[in-house]
């Protein structure tokens, strides 16, 4: 194979349309919305890769169980004492299980699994795809007639955005269970009269406006992990650089994302 | 130890490539090559490191796209093939890796089995781990079915990943470096196997190499790959008696017997 030194000499002296920069960053973005419409082409075609997809499934989701219970738990204790302080000066402390579960289920629970989840998952996507590039295992599939988008991406991805929802559904469980445990220990309000409040507090469009942002999540950190993994460059450096840019690339997006969805469900609410 | 295939056909040619360039950037690797290979034949091709001996290969695989020029495989036209009808070829067409590219996450039965039950059909679990056993045994490598690739030798991973070329009764062969990083012992069993693949399996090959063992243990013809074109091509000893600088260097540098 041509040696990387004669490819990258030959780069260099390459012309640029406008500037080296420039030309990347227009490039980047062409192969990023190709890389999207070839998800959404090979998402509908046979043949469906369903033991893959459970398997993913399982490592995502199942794997992900332990670090986001521990996460979700303190998160909830945490956050419950940090609040009382300023609603006991107001002598609002009752307020407590409403206040956590708008909180929990608003925002910080949709965010915080996106965050976890874009650290462990996006970065293990990110360097298993990038490593099978590296190790010409991509180049094997594609030789024997397999289609390596069809069995590494879209899998992936899908798994991604089934799994980060459901969860996120768990880490507002774990959550208001951690809020009950500090509230139970501090106000020695019941269960029952908890989630009473809790539920109060919810409505719909919380519940749902934050399935829909986990689902968005789940396909940003899928999408971009395989993305960075896929276009990995040659030899071991491109593997730690596509775990890294899976993950920093990633989690910026959540917060944008976070950020225009929170002005949509806003602009809902007001209406 | 010379190598003479039994069964070469030099009437039928499985492929053939005229005029083929390929660059990179500015870097042009191959300036025109022009090749065939015959029904059952070995063809050894032969250069340094970086002239773009595995690049022909890979366009061979469709892996890459020439820049110009005209590659047949088994009668196909490979600048006007569909994606349709690249997968059918693919399918007689067997390449092994330079690092063996065994799927890290499967056991070794698992990679084997991984390309047979997606092209296959109806195939029953008894009959695909019948086809697996057998191409095992044809590698000498039945018990490590169960393991992982992590788990076994250069050579090993070398046997594997030929097996799980084999699996789909390819026509034609294509080795990328078969004995890079081997003992030279290991690096003639692993001759010793292409030959018996050929023999068995009744595959044309191309063994892209810089090992001289391995081309004339293997070769039935060698084609030398200099400055992005083949200039030397012949029997081992034909190639080798040229006067030209670049070959006996080649030879000289090479440890053989």
């Amino acid at each position: 194979m041509i040696s990387n030194n004669k490819k990258e000499e030959a780069s260099s002296t390459r012309k640029h349309v406008l500037s080296r920069k420039l030309d990347t960053i227009f490039i980047d973005l062409y192969n990023i919305y190709s890389f999207l419409l070839r998800f959404f082409k090979e998402v509908f075609v046979p043949p469906y890769e369903f033991k893959e997809i459970i398997r993913q499934c399982y490592e995502i989701g199942y794997r992900s169980l332990p670090l986001i219970s521990l996460t979700g738990f303190i998160m909830g204790i945490v956050f419950t004492n940090q609040s009382r302080p300023s609603l006991s000066e107001l002598g609002a402390t009752a307020l407590l299980p409403a206040l956590i579960s708008v909180a929990i289920v608003r925002a910080l629970a949709p965010l915080v699994t996106a965050l976890i989840t874009a650290g462990r998952v996006g970065s293990n996507i990110g360097a298993e795809i990038s490593s099978m590039k590296v190790t010409e295992q991509i180049d094997a599939m594609e030789v024997s007639a397999i289609n390596p988008f069809n069995y590494l991406v879209v899998t992936r991805v899908i798994a991604t955005t089934l799994m980060i929802p459901t969860l996120m559904c768990y880490t507002i469980f774990v959550a208001l269970m951690g809020g009950f445990v500090n509230i139970h220990a501090n106000e020695l309000t019941s269960f029952t009269s908890y989630f009473q409040q809790v539920f109060d507090a919810t409505s719909f469009l919380d519940i749902f406006s934050s399935l829909i942002k986990s689902i968005l999540f789940g396909f940003t950190i899928g999408m971009v992990g395989c993305y960075k993994g896929y276009n990995a460059s040659k030899g071991t450096e491109g593997v730690g650089k596509a775990a890294n840019a899976s993950v920093v690339t990633s989690m910026f997006l959540v917060f944008i994302e976070e950020l225009l969805a929170l002005q949509i469900i806003n602009a809902l609410r007001a209406g | 130890m010379k190598h003479q295939s039994p069964n070469i056909d030099r009437t039928k040619c499985v492929i053939s490539i005229k005029g083929l360039r390929k660059s990179f950037d500015d870097f042009h690797v191959l300036r025109g090559v022009d090749m065939q290979l015959f029904q059952g034949e070995n063809l050894v091709v032969l250069g340094r490191s970086g002239t773009g001996k595995s690049v022909l290969i890979k366009i061979i695989a469709g892996l890459l796209k020439p820049d110009s020029g005209s590659v047949n495989v088994l009668g196909k036209e490979m600048n006007h093939i569909s994606p349709r009808e690249l997968d059918a070829l693919r399918l007689k067409i067997g390449f092994s890796f330079q690092n063996s590219a065994l799927y890290d996450s499967m056991t070794v039965g698992e990679n084997l089995e991984f390309p047979l039950v997606r092209h296959v059909e109806n195939l029953s679990q008894q009959e695909v781990d019948e086809r697996v056993r057998t191409v095992l045994e044809a590698v000498g490598l039945s018990q490590t079915i169960n393991q992982m690739p992590s788990q076994l030798s250069g050579g090993q991973r070398k046997r594997i990943g030929i097996a799980r070329t084999l699996i789909l009764n390819p026509d034609i062969m294509l080795y990328d470096e078969p004995t890079a990083g081997l003992d030279p012992i290991t690096s003639m069993d692993i001759n010793n196997l292409i030959n018996e693949v050929q023999v068995k399996f009744n595959t044309s090959s191309i063994i892209i190499t810089h090992d001289l063992t391995c081309a004339k243990a293997t070769g039935d013809r060698i084609v030398m790959l200099l400055d992005g074109q083949f200039q030397y091509q012949g029997t081992f000893d034909e190639v080798f008696s040229s006067l030209d600088e670049r070959v006996k260097s080649f030879y000289d540098y090479n440890f053989i017997d």
